[in-house]
Order: structure tokens, then C-alpha cells, then sequence
């Protein structure tokens, strides 16, 4: 009698579980999302010999939780001309994937929502969704500058997320799984960032492919505000406006956890096992800083030398990378050195 | 010591291309194309400008501009306020540069009354209207970035570096007028307030700084492969279309003409300083951007010049002001030039022997460069016309007057 009881109960935590994890990550990353637009700022500030935010709270501390206040306090308007379905669903179709991303990154050994065997092609199918949203913005909102954002999202994301993904499979295939936490464990020994010549150019490459396909300056040329005001998301307002920049920087922080992971080592570092996650996020912040510190050094590049950018020199670039990676790793385990 | 009068043969600029300047057409209404508002209020409209811009695509295939938004009666406000009182509502047509407008007024009259003007007051105006250039210029380039790079990124980040530049300059323009943008410092005969103590020291330590900051930006700029992809060969002005449509200042120096009121017509001892003026030849946005670049130095060494070469002794031929009224200009008329930080500012003023003018005229540079426009942007993308209208660098205060 009992033991059904418990077992009930147990099956009861056990499914409650699938929820509880995934909810208090959703929590955690729009926390650190908050937090990460404040960091950006203050970092750009210090670039441009500014303070940045100051006047909320101490040090400007409480700025993203006012930001956060007046958004959802905006009003919402919607543009009469516009198609209502796809421009309401579109933030939400926007978020969705860029939420999704953060289900497979391991935080620490164990301790994440669901470390999947195929986890990196997972979170680069998925991180590549977001374009349905944009375009959808770009399209319900029944505005010009906001169609040719559209049009350009569509050429610019597909055009980088191929050298993405293949600056991405260099640690996949130097770990031999596409797992992320076997990833992460296969680099106890030494950082794929520090893998001879490899390591270091597929970081580059990847650092530059996550700028371009997080449609961050110097490749932010869907929101443009010097030509097309802001692109995509020039009719949003409020609550609407507020989900599409969490999801954008939901994107970056995404990206950045995976940079960490797939370069860095994840969660070694000094110290005891339970700062592993400390370890991560700093490491993470890291290359979030260093994605800001080019978007903040140089100026916007033209759509078609984007384009070129990428199928000209990033493409070919990261495939032969890939090659030759997969040829040291053949080369290795056939007794090499 | 005089450079005066030398002339320099000009430098070769473009060629103008076979197909000359495209043709611009609105008409067309089959569903390939796109008109597309830019402006009147748009992020990098510089004021109010309204481009209507025909799209293929990208590609940008006619521009229709659409000025008079920012329209103040300037010409005709000058027929009610005296000789004495204009000065200040001169430096409102070019605000960016409000030295160069009152400068070209009260040469109008100066030469229309045939009023003499003291050394020291020559100097000062030059001083002033030097510093102004390079004020203007730090805007200008600060700007130009932000079209290019926007406002969230790289761009902002050299905007923020020359507004901090501009401002020790108007820091030190308010220690001599007390005002930051708009001055009234230029008066018939002179200027209105002398050096206060302290000034010259300041300015020298200012001018040495700027100096620094200048070579700071050029490696900024210059030595970034994404700036120069999106400045070099973009928006080529031709040297013969540059002549037919009647650039000045920057935009035709940069298409090879060498031409400088400040050499070629001398005013207020300006044949007194030492100073080149930069010519280059490819007529894109990144020749413009490089005579600019040269005349904040070249700027920048006339003010060292002047600083150093002040005369002692009044800086007005005339007596204090005691009535708005008291100048009176006798029966005349004169078109005058200066050479401002955007071109030719002219001034074409007819005085009948009251202390009001009888009609004024204003020849902005902004309004005669922006006319370059329609003949340059099509054919370029989107994202060019920002870069391109940059860098003809229109102030709409001057444009629509």
C-alpha cells in the first residue's frame, strides 16, 4: 500500500522534475539576460569614455529592471495596415527558438535540462529557427524599411550560419561526440582554444560567424537604424518590442554558452567542483565581451559585401579548417603523435 | 609670406563615366519597384531632408529629394533687423558653423560701407572661424560614422570621440561669447569682445590636443578593412559633373578642382598664414574624407599662426554699440564669399542708406551640394545613400534657410 503511495509520489517528483528544470532555467537565463544588456552597456560606455547607466539603483545596478518596467508599461500599438496573426506571433515565434537553445548546454556535469546526444546539432537547428520569426516580423508589419529587413535577414542568417555550423563540428570532431558534455569533459586536458592552429582559427571563425548570424554590428544590417530606421522590428512597441530584444540577446548569451563550452572548457577551472558553473558563466561573459567589443569598434558593412564575406572567404575557409581538422584526427588515432 | 596669388595647377580627378550621370526616373510603376521614404524625419536625414528613393532591391535606381522643411524666412527676416542685430540671426543659418554665416554678413557690409577693419579684429576672425571649421569637421566626421556604423555600434563610438573634441572647442568659444552655438561675435567693423585672459594659453593647449585626437581617429578609421570597403570608390563625383553642378568647399577639392576662397580670393589676412589646401583625385566618399582630414590640421596650423602672430591694438573701427540702429550702411549692393566648413558661403546684399538692408541673399554650401545628389546616388545600395549623403555633409539650417 504504501510503497504504491511512494511510488506515485516518486513518479509524480519525477515528472514534476521535467518541469521544474526547464522552468528555473528559463528564469535563469532571462535573469542573466537582464543583466547582460546592462554589462553591455556599461562596457560600451567605457569604450566611448562615457559612464553609462547610473542613476537607478547603485552603479546604475536596478537600470534593466526599470528598462523591463517601462516596456510592458508601453503602450501597444499596432499598426492598422498590418497582417494582425503573423505580426502578433511573430516576438513569440522569434523567442521561442532562442529559448530553446539554452535546453542542451550542460552548466556543470549533470546539471542541465536535457544534455542530448545530438546536443550541438540540436542547438544549431534550432538557433538557426530564429529566422522564421524575423522574417515574420519583417513581413506582418506591413512596412517598408521592415520588408527589406526581412529580405536581408533571410540572405544574411542562411549565408552565416552555414560557417557557423562548421566552425561549430572543429570541437565536435577533435571530441569525437555531439554531445555537449562529452564535448566539455574531452577538454580537461587542454582547451580546444588552445588546440595547435585548429583551435585558433576556428575560433576566430566562429566568433565572426556568431556576430553575423546574431545580426550584431558591424553585421547588423537588418536593423540599420542609419538606413532602415530598425529594420524588422521598426512597428513594435512595448511588451512585443521587449520579447523580440530578449530574444536577440537570449541569441548572443545562447551563443556565447556555446563559444564557452565548444572553446573554452566549459566549466574547468581552479577551485571546487561546485563553482563549475561560475567558471562557465565567466567564460561565457567573456566571449560575450568580446562579440560587444567588435560590435562596438567598427562601422556596419554593406549587405552585399556581407554576402561576400561569407560565401568568399568565411565559407571556404571554415571547410577546409573542418577538413584538415578531420584529417589530424584520423591521423591521431592511427598512432600518430 | 604671402601665398596669395600662387596658383597651383589642378590636380587630374575622375573622369566622368561614358553613361554620364543616370537618369533619374519616377514614372515607372511596374511591381518590381519600390519607393521608399527616407525621411523627413529618418535617423540619418541631418535635419529634415526627404529623399524619395526608388529601389530595386538594394539597388537604388532614382532619388528624388524633397528640401523646405526647415524653411525660416532667414532672407527676408534680415530686411527688419538693423546691420547691428543680424550677426546673431546670421549664425542660424549654418548652425554646425554659425561663425562662417556672420562672417560673409558683415563682410557684405563691410565692403558695401567701405569700412575698414583692424588688424587684431582680422586675426580673431580668423582664429574663430579656423576653430570653427574644425568644430564643424568633428561633428561632420562624428556623424558620417553613425550613418555608417549606427547608432549601436562602431559608429557611436567615434561620434562620442569628436563630440568630446568639439567640445573644447566650444568650451572655449563660450569664454569668449558666452555662447556655446550661436555667437554674434562677428560685428560691422570688427568683432564684439576681445580675448579674455588666459584664452590664448587654453586655445594653444586645445589645438595640441585636437591635434593628437585627429591621428587617433584617422588609425581608427583607416586602418579598419570595414570602414574602407564601405568609403572607397562609393558616391564618385566626377570632375566635370562637380563643376557643371557647382560643388564647393570639401566635395570639390575632393574631385581634384583645387579651389579655396581663402587662396584663391583672399579675406581678412588670410594671405598672412602658411597653409596648403588638400586636393585628392578619386572624387569617392573616402577623398572627401580625406581633404577633410587634412584641413583640420591645415585649420589647426592657421590658428597656431595666428596665435602667435596677434597684433596688439582695437578690435573694432568703429565706436561702441549705444542703439541697434547706430550702423548705418550708405546706398550699395555686394555679393561676398567665405570660404566655410562646407564650401562657398555667400552673401549678396543690397544697402540703401538706412540701418536695415535693403534685400539679402543667402548662397548656402550645403543647398549647392546637396544638388550633387541625384546625380551620384543612383545606382548605389541602401546602405550607401546614408554613407553618400555623409559626406556632402548637409546642414539643412543652410539648405532651406
Amino acid at each position: 500500500m504504501w510503497s504504491w503511495a511512494l511510488g506515485v509520489a516518486a513518479d509524480m517528483t519525477e515528472s514534476l522534475m521535467l518541469f521544474v528544470a526547464p522552468f528555473i532555467v528559463l528564469n535563469a537565463v532571462i535573469g542573466i539576460v537582464t543583466y547582460v544588456t546592462l554589462l553591455e552597456r556599461k562596457f560600451a560606455a567605457r569604450m566611448q569614455s562615457r559612464i553609462g547607466p547610473y542613476r537607478v539603483g547603485p552603479h546604475g545596478l536596478l537600470q534593466p529592471i526599470a528598462d523591463a518596467v517601462k516596456l510592458m508599461m508601453k503602450e501597444d500599438v499596432v499598426p492598422t495596415a498590418a497582417d494582425k496573426p503573423v505580426y502578433n506571433l511573430a516576438p513569440i515565434v522569434f523567442l521561442l527558438p532562442c529559448m530553446f537553445i539554452f535546453a542542451t548546454i550542460p552548466f556543470a556535469p549533470g546539471l542541465g535540462v536535457a544534455d542530448l546526444n545530438i546536443g550541438i546539432l540540436f542547438f544549431l537547428a534550432i538557433s538557426s529557427m530564429e529566422i522564421v520569426g524575423l522574417f515574420m516580423a519583417g513581413w506582418g508589419s506591413n512596412n517598408k524599411y521592415a520588408l527589406l529587413s526581412a529580405m536581408r535577414a533571410v540572405n544574411q542568417v542562411i549565408s552565416y550560419d552555414l560557417p557557423f555550423i562548421f566552425a561549430s563540428l572543429v570541437p565536435v570532431l577533435l571530441a569525437g561526440s555531439l554531445q555537449l558534455g562529452d564535448i566539455a569533459a574531452a577538454q580537461s586536458g587542454l582547451w580546444f582554444v588552445f588546440y595547435p592552429v585548429i583551435g585558433q582559427l576556428a575560433f576566430i571563425a566562429f566568433i565572426a560567424s556568431t556576430v553575423a548570424a546574431e545580426n550584431r554590428a558591424p553585421f547588423d544590417i537588418l536593423e540599420a537604424e542609419s538606413e532602415l530606421v530598425a529594420g524588422f522590428r521598426v512597428e513594435y512597441s512595448g511588451m512585443k518590442f521587449a520579447l523580440i530584444q530578449l530574444g536577440e540577446y537570449a541569441h548572443v548569451l545562447g551563443s556565447s554558452f556555446l563559444g564557452a563550452l565548444l572553446f573554452l572548457g566549459a566549466w574547468a577551472g581552479p577551485g571546487p567542483e561546485w563553482l563549475g558553473p561560475v567558471w562557465f558563466l565567466i567564460k561565457a561573459m567573456f566571449v560575450f565581451l568580446l562579440v560587444t567589443w567588435v560590435r562596438w569598434s567598427f562601422v556596419r558593412i554593406r549587405v552585399d559585401q556581407i554576402l561576400a564575406l561569407s560565401w568568399k572567404a568565411l565559407l571556404p575557409m571554415t571547410l577546409i579548417l573542418l577538413l584538415a581538422t578531420a584529417f589530424v584526427v584520423v591521423w591521431r588515432t592511427n598512432g600518430g603523435v | 609670406m604671402s601665398t596669395a596669388a600662387t596658383t597651383h595647377a589642378d590636380r587630374e580627378g575622375p573622369r566622368r563615366t561614358e553613361e554620364g550621370p543616370r537618369r533619374i526616373d519616377l514614372d515607372y510603376a511596374g511591381s518590381e519597384r519600390l519607393t521608399m521614404n527616407m525621411g523627413p524625419q529618418h535617423p540619418s536625414a541631418h535635419g529634415v531632408f526627404r529623399a524619395i528613393l526608388t529601389l530595386e532591391g538594394e539597388q537604388v535606381v532614382g532619388v528624388d529629394a524633397v528640401i523646405g522643411y526647415l524653411h525660416r524666412c532667414h532672407e527676408k527676416l534680415s530686411e527688419t533687423l538693423t546691420y547691428a542685430q543680424y550677426p546673431s540671426i546670421a549664425s542660424k543659418t549654418d548652425y554646425v558653423a554659425a561663425m562662417t554665416s556672420e562672417f560673409a554678413y558683415v563682410r557684405a557690409a563691410e565692403q558695401i560701407g567701405k569700412i575698414d577693419v583692424p588688424k587684431r579684429a582680422q586675426y580673431l576672425r580668423v582664429i574663430t572661424s579656423e576653430l570653427q571649421r574644425v568644430a564643424s569637421h568633428l561633428l561632420w566626421l562624428g556623424t558620417w560614422c553613425l550613418d555608417l556604423g549606427g547608432a549601436l555600434g562602431g559608429g557611436a563610438t567615434i561620434f562620442l570621440y569628436c563630440i568630446r573634441e568639439r567640445e573644447l572647442i566650444l568650451d572655449l568659444f563660450e569664454s569668449l561669447v558666452g555662447a556655446r552655438l550661436l555667437y554674434g561675435f562677428f560685428q560691422v567693423g570688427g568683432v564684439r569682445y576681445d580675448l579674455p585672459p588666459g584664452w590664448v594659453a587654453t586655445c594653444r593647449e586645445t589645438v595640441d590636443l585636437i591635434d593628437t585626437r585627429i591621428s587617433e581617429y584617422e588609425h581608427m578609421l583607416e586602418d579598419n578593412p570595414f570602414f574602407m570597403a564601405r568609403v572607397q570608390g562609393v558616391g564618385v563625383i566626377s570632375r566635370e559633373l562637380a563643376e557643371d553642378v557647382g560643388i564647393s568647399g570639401p566635395l570639390l577639392r575632393g574631385s581634384g578642382v583645387n579651389h579655396d576662397l581663402r587662396r584663391s580670393d583672399p579675406y581678412s589676412s588670410y594671405e598672412d598664414f602658411q597653409f596648403t589646401v588638400p586636393v585628392e583625385t578619386a572624387g569617392d566618399c573616402f577623398a572627401r574624407y580625406r581633404v577633410r582630414m587634412v584641413e583640420f590640421r591645415e585649420s589647426l596650423k592657421i590658428v597656431r599662426q595666428a596665435l602667435d602672430g596677434l597684433p596688439e591694438g582695437p578690435i573694432s573701427s568703429r565706436p561702441g554699440l549705444k542703439s541697434v540702429a547706430q550702423t548705418r550702411i550708405p546706398k550699395g549692393e555686394a555679393y561676398v564669399r567665405v570660404e566655410g566648413a562646407r564650401g562657398e558661403v555667400g552673401c549678396y546684399l543690397i544697402a540703401d542708406g538706412s540701418a536695415k538692408p535693403y534685400r539679402m541673399k543667402w548662397r548656402g554650401a550645403s543647398f549647392s551640394n546637396l544638388a550633387i545628389l541625384p546625380h551620384i546616388i543612383p545606382g548605389h545600395k541602401v546602405a550607401d545613400v546614408v554613407a553618400i549623403m555623409g559626406s556632402v555633409d548637409p546642414v539643412f539650417g543652410e539648405v532651406d534657410r
